[in-house]
């Protein structure tokens, strides 16, 4: 799998993409993956992740347009702002389970969205935060050039998601991530051996949020341009799909079903304004014949 | 002193009093059976132990502290393991997962994103252990989901077991089990009380099993206590006869 990102800007010149497709992939590939820990592997749906996503993003544009024009600093800030809002709504939301819980991670979500739809000052509202661009990285006698260079940005973007995911990982192959396991298996039983679910959920749900944010602030770099759309609950919802997609099962899985839907997107939407009916098509037809994703159907078949 | 003492405990649903005013005591060691027909408040009386739900009034002492209150979190912590009528297992995770998550729980260890070889093989030497003592061992990597009801029950009570308790509540540990099955299990519960001198409190509907294992019985009907005493005093009892008949022609 590394070795498949590590080349994929070179790869996708040979397919006819191009490197920004790679790096959007990555992004949404990070953001699917975060996702993916709250829903995947404690069992809980959130409909409302855009909001964490949105604001990452915004908190990484409003500081490079009005703070400082310094990329890692608004990587950092993105983050943080995503990581409080979490920590503070998870705190509120947390007793709700199953499908209350799903709901008001979109009431929540959506609160953020009129926020930056409304408050025109500092978001410019419909119009985005437009007039800034990501910078490039001094890092002593290096400078490195991920404004100018394409390639440079995808692995910036690569490294830092490598950051996020080993970090999930090692979480995941804890004493701390069995526990979430045991929660998505039976959370009656998790109970029963002393492990106090409310709050093993709120930090799942606190560090999913966190690196959703650190996608988010990537994605608005990408761009160099951000608007309330990244804040949307149907964002939330596509996030659900690539999970789902690839596989909620497997750690890689919504990767793959980022690259899917992000590249579809892509193809299809030089085509046809309605691209979403045919990513609603190939969802349909991978629940239909493949319940455990994608990358889930591999899996089964390679140990079979 | 008495390892559990419960005084007066009650429960009341809307205008359906569950469980009225039942008081028991159990002492280290001992391995309690409560039986009664069915409808007679003993599940009910077993989660008000647990911390599934509060008693309408009553108190609960475990070592001579009140745990009325206590979440079942807490009360996991200060030593009370049970296992349910359904069993309650992490069915897609294998039996050594199943029991490693319960190993590294009671080591304190739920919040730790990291541990170290030495722990990490300490975790391993204790679940091979638990493995052994329940006859898993041969099965570590199956689904426990993909088990046999027996076996299933077993990775229960090991995983209860792992969390090294005080005293280990089994609500119907056969039910639904044919005889092998039954002969297994009890023959388990059996050991664990002999052997390792576990205190056990069970709920039990197979006559057979309770007569064996129980060291003493209560008999509850309609949520209160019908008799209390060795299975010798039970098998006599003319109330405890009465109610079951009772029940059989009703």
């Amino acid at each position: 799998m590394w070795a498949m990102l590590l080349t994929l800007p070179f790869l996708m010149g040979a397919i006819g993409g191009y490197t920004e497709l790679a790096t959007r992939i990555v992004v949404m590939g990070l953001a699917a993956m975060s996702l993916n820990f709250l829903l995947g592997f404690t069992g809980v749906l959130s409909f409302g992740h855009a909001a964490y996503f949105g604001l990452g993003a915004y908190g990484t544009a409003l500081t490079i347009k009005y703070l400082a024009p310094n990329t890692l600093l608004a990587l950092g800030i993105g983050i943080l702002t995503a990581a409080i809002a979490a920590a503070l709504i998870g705190a509120l939301i947390v007793k709700r389970r199953g499908v209350y819980f799903a709901m008001v991670t979109i009431a929540f979500g959506q609160v953020f969205y009129f926020i930056a739809f409304r408050w025109n000052a500092v978001t410019g509202g419909d119009d985005g935060v437009t007039g800034w661009h990501r910078m490039p990285i001094d890092i002593g006698a290096a400078n490195l050039d991920i404004y100018g260079d394409d390639k440079a940005f995808y692995y910036f973007v690569l490294s830092i998601f490598a950051v996020c995911i080993g970090i999930m990982a090692l979480l995941l192959n804890s004493p701390f991530g069995r526990t979430l396991l045991a929660i998505r298996e039976n959370e009656r039983r998790a109970r029963f051996l002393g492990i106090p679910i409310d709050h093993h959920i709120w930090l799942s749900f606190l560090i999913s949020c966190t690196f959703v944010g650190a996608a988010g602030s990537l994605y608005a770099l990408l761009n160099n341009f951000i608007d309330p759309r990244a804040l949307r609950f149907d964002l939330s919802g596509n996030l659900v799909i690539m999970a789902v997609l690839g596989g909620m099962r497997s750690f890689w899985g919504p990767l793959i079903g980022a690259a899917i839907f992000v590249a579809l997107q892509d193809y299809v939407s030089s085509h046809t304004e309605n691209w979403m009916s045919v990513i609603g098509l190939v969802f349909v037809l991978v629940v239909r014949f493949f319940p455990r994703g994608i990358l889930g159907v591999l899996r089964g078949r390679a140990s079979a | 002193m008495s390892l559990l003492q419960i005084k007066n405990v009650s429960k009341r649903f809307g205008n359906l009093i569950a469980v009225d005013g039942v008081s028991l005591t159990i002492e280290p060691g001992e391995l309690r059976a409560i039986i009664g027909p069915n409808g007679a408040g003993k599940t009910t009386f077993f989660n008000l132990i647990s911390g599934f739900f509060a008693p309408t009034s009553g108190s609960i002492l475990l070592d001579g502290k009140d745990i009325t209150r206590m979440s079942p979190e807490e009360r996991v912590v200060r030593g009370m393991a049970r296992t349910f009528q359904i069993t309650e297992v992490f069915p897609e995770l294998s039996v050594a997962q199943n029991l490693r998550i319960a190993v590294e729980v009671a080591a304190g260890f739920r919040m730790k994103p990291w541990i170290d070889r030495a722990r990490r093989e300490e975790v391993a030497a204790r679940v091979a252990d638990l493995l052994d003592n329940g006859g898993l061992t041969a099965k570590r990597d199956i689904r426990v989901g993909a088990l046999s009801h027996g076996d299933q029950r077993a990775a229960e009570i090991m995983m209860s077991l792992a969390l090294r308790p005080r005293i280990l509540m089994l609500d119907e540990p056969t039910a639904g089990m044919g005889d092998q099955e039954t002969y297994d299990i009890a023959r388990l519960i059996r050991r664990l009380h002999k052997t390792n001198g576990m205190t056990i409190m069970l709920i039990e509907h197979d006559m057979r099993v309770v007569f064996n294992l129980a060291d003493r019985i209560m008999v509850l009907a309609e949520g209160r206590v019908l008799a209390e005493g060795t299975p010798d005093d039970i098998a006599n009892s003319d109330a405890v006869q009465a109610a079951y008949l009772g029940n059989a022609a009703a």
